[in-house]
């Protein structure tokens, strides 16, 4: 994706050349390239933690990791797939298609930028570098599931608990300078006549998403910093012993945990909009309530946390309470899920590579959305809580959901940023053989929950066998599946694809980026376009 | 770099959002340690959590409803790696809402090291809580106890009268934990992250 090829058209579009045009970067395009190649790497990483874990789980029984072992691959996992891929990916999207969606020539604070970049290596290779020790036997990398709840974090954490309370305090200041940047770039650089009701509905989810992480990234550092001096400094916030609750961490967590959920989904339903319009060649149905819709699940994130604490022993009007406003969220949901069927109804459709992921997403979203409903009733979460149930929701939410929306958006927007087409033959094999998979993988694992069986466990009884045999064989069918899409990445952005791509690449396509030559020039509007 | 003058890319619009977003980042920051005096005022207005208030007074004047009787049981737990005994003298009493009665819990430190320990009290059902006061309590301070030494600390509780009428029955535990920090507390959990590695 690097290859961006120069296009002479301006006297000072020239670029730094080795390796210090990575290092010191203020290009918002070579930074967005770093953060999605970041992201991808940790993906394989990740994934090949998952892998462990699914070998393991194979058959009943402990084959390869020991209990102590397999806690910690779960919580790097866990770890490094939610603030390692999905979000650097998101962040690296941004990078990349903000400015040229709104007629800007670069990101608003580009210094700022290669630095929020530049954290993110230093937070994972610190976090990577436990578990590397850990197996060389030198201690235990963090096993507390990514969740971190105290005490198993404060009191019983392992010495590399600071390792993982320094990393988090760095991913937390790259998200928040991250996000001060977008919110930068949307308000201050938007191309005269691009007014924020004619922004891409891409640009308005990130934005919101970037407010979003503003309000609860520090709330992240927060209890991060509470755990750190209750390890350290004699405090006692979620130690009983001195009068702390650790029923208050999980208070304090989930408040930002649950806003960052869709943190994790909020840019993918923008990504989703761009790519149906274009596929179905109509205009997105429903553009200003798409816009409410998002702000309001953005606002309704923030009174529902309590749904991960159904099990806790809270008043009934408590439960109550989340319950009734954990279903409501459903509502602004479905006004999205309905906006994008009916952007498709009687539109003359094609199905590249981009709307089929874009279809899947909103067809296997959509299962999470309604388990996720099943979950926020309170009197059947007592059945679910902590079982497969609940890793079969936020998987499809998660992997279907975000996961798909992001590879989505790398195939509608690679030729742009390559000037070629990528391998559309290639494309489809990746598409089929990931959708399938990844059903058998996480599908099996609702009837797992719902029969009972823990979630975090390294062994489990017999009568689980079956499905999870079943999961196993799909998480290696889709874990070496992504290898197409890697392989399919480098081709294209190496050139080596039969196809230049043109800069209006897709024929329905609307919207400054296509205005632009294919591959994006290095600097993009440097004068900018008049908005109609 | 030519610019549309519509355009805003200059420093000074960036400063003001900037200085404006960091504003809300601390507050956020100083939010999330907000949320822990917030949640104490909560449950203790509330009593949920089973957290019971602190010491009271006893009251001048007693309403004591000799109609009803509640069962109060005792519940003594160590924490991890507390080298202690620790009992309740007696398993349950019955008392009158209103009417002020006497226990006591035994405890003995079983090492050869003083230890300060620290007990915190619980009450069940949570939504009662509120309405079981202690007038004296060995929870209201720390406890030391020298090597080998025993005592018998007693408790001193009243049930509110207002108590609603489906309580019947409350359980009263206590977890004696080491004091945090304490030089015995540092020792022993030293031995047992020994054990684990
Ligand atoms: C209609 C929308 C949704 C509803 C009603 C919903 C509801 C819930 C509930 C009630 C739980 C707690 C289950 C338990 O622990 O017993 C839960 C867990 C979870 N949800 Fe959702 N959810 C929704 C959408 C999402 C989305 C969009 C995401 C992320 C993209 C997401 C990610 C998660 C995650 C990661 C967990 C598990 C956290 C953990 O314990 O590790 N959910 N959801
Ligand atoms: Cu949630």
């Amino acid at each position: 994706m690097s290859a961006v090829i120069e296009e002479h058209h301006d006297h000072h579009d020239h670029k730094p050349t080795g390796i210090g045009r990575w290092l010191f970067s203020t290009n918002h395009k070579d930074i967005g390239t770093m953060y999605l190649w970041f992201s991808f790497i940790m993906f394989f990483i990740g994934g090949a933690l998952a892998l462990v874990i699914r070998a393991e789980l194979f058959e009943p029984g402990l084959q390869f990791v020991e209990p102590e072992l397999f806690n910690q691959l779960t919580t790097l996992h866990g770890l490094i797939m939610v603030f390692g891929v999905i979000m650097p990916a998101f962040v690296g999207l941004a990078n990349w298609m903000i400015p040229m969606m709104i007629g800007a020539p670069d990101m608003a604070l580009p210094r700022m930028n290669n630095w929020s970049f530049w954290l993110l290596p230093g937070a994972f290779g610190l976090l990577i570098a436990s578990l590397v020790m850990s197996l060389m036997g030198m201690g235990s990398a963090p096993n507390f599931g990514w969740t971190f709840y105290a005490p198993l974090s404060t009191t019983y954490g392992p010495a590399s608990t600071d390792y993982f309370i320094f990393s988090v305090h760095m991913m937390g200041i790259s998200s928040i300078m991250g996000a001060i940047n977008i919110i930068a770039t949307i308000m201050n650089m938007r191309a005269p006549g691009m007014t924020y009701m004619k922004m891409p509905i891409f640009v308005w989810t990130w934005f919101i998403t970037a407010y979003l992480l503003i309000a609860v990234m520090p709330v992240l550092a927060g209890v991060v910093t509470m755990m750190l001096t209750d390890r350290h400094f004699g405090t006692s916030f979620f130690n009983a012993a001195g009068g702390g609750d650790p029923v208050l961490f999980q208070h304090v967590f989930w408040f930002f945990g649950h806003p960052e959920v869709y943190i994790m989904i909020l840019p993918s339903f923008g990504i989703i909009s761009q790519i149906v319009p274009t596929f179905a060649r109509k205009k997105i149905f429903g553009y200003s309530s798409m816009v409410y819709a998002t702000a309001s699940i953005a606002f309704l994130s923030f009174i529902v946390w309590a749904h991960h604490m159904f099990t806790t022993g809270m008043p009934v009007a408590g439960e109550l309470f989340f319950m009734y406003a954990t279903m409501l969220i459903a509502v602004p949901t479905g006004v999205k899920v309905f906006n994008w069927v009916s952007t498709m109804w009687r539109g003359s459709l094609s199905f590249e590579t981009p709307m089929l992921f874009a279809i899947a997403f909103i067809f296997l979203f959509t299962i999470g959305g309604f388990t996720g409903l099943m979950l926020c009733i309170v009197p059947a979460d007592f059945q679910y809580h902590d079982t497969y149930f609940v890793v079969a929701h936020f998987h499809y939410v998660l992997v279907t959901g975000a996961a798909f929306g992001i590879m989505a958006g790398v195939y509608y927007w690679i030729p742009k940023w390559t000037g070629n087409m990528y391998d559309e033959t290639l494309g489809k094999w990746h598409f089929w053989l990931s959708v399938i998979s990844v059903n058998v993988l996480f599908f099996p694992m609702h009837f797992l929950g719902l029969a009972g069986m823990p979630r975090r466990i390294p062994d489990y009884s017999l009568q689980f066998a079956e499905f999870n045999a079943v999961a196993s064989i799909g998480a290696f069918v889709f874990g070496f599946t992504q290898l197409i899409f890697l392989y399919n990445v480098i081709k294209t952005a190496r050139g080596k694809t039969s196809v230049k791509a043109t800069s209006q690449v897709w024929e329905g396509a609307e919207g400054l980026e296509w205005t632009l030559p294919s591959p994006a020039p290095f600097h993009s509007f440097t004068t900018p376009p008049q908005v109609k | 770099m030519s610019v549309h003058p519509k355009q805003n890319t200059g420093g000074d619009a960036n400063k003001k959002i900037i200085v404006w977003l960091m504003a809300i980042v601390i507050g956020m920051f100083g939010f999330g340690f907000a949320l822990v005096p917030l949640y104490n005022v909560f449950c203790s207005v509330t009593g949920l959590n089973g957290k019971t208030g602190g010491q009271i007074a006893l009251p001048a004047v007693l309403n004591v409803d000799t109609s009803r009787e509640i069962t109060v049981e005792f519940v003594a737990t160590l924490n991890e790696n507390m080298p202690w005994s620790f009992y309740p003298d007696v398993r349950s009493v019955k008392v009158h809402p209103g009417e002020p009665t006497r226990i006591s819990f035994y405890a003995k430190n079983n090492t050869n090291e003083k230890i300060i320990g620290q007990a915190i009290p619980s009450v069940a059902p949570g939504l009662a809580a509120t309405y079981f006061h202690k007038t004296e309590c060995f929870c209201f301070t720390e406890q030391t106890l020298q090597a080998g030494e025993e005592k018998h600390m007693p408790v001193v509780f009243i049930i509110d009268s207002d108590i609603p009428k489906d309580v019947n029955v409350l359980t009263l535990s206590y977890t004696f934990f080491i004091k945090p920090g304490s030089e015995a507390a540092v020792s022993l959990a030293h031995n047992s992250k020994h054990q684990e590695l």
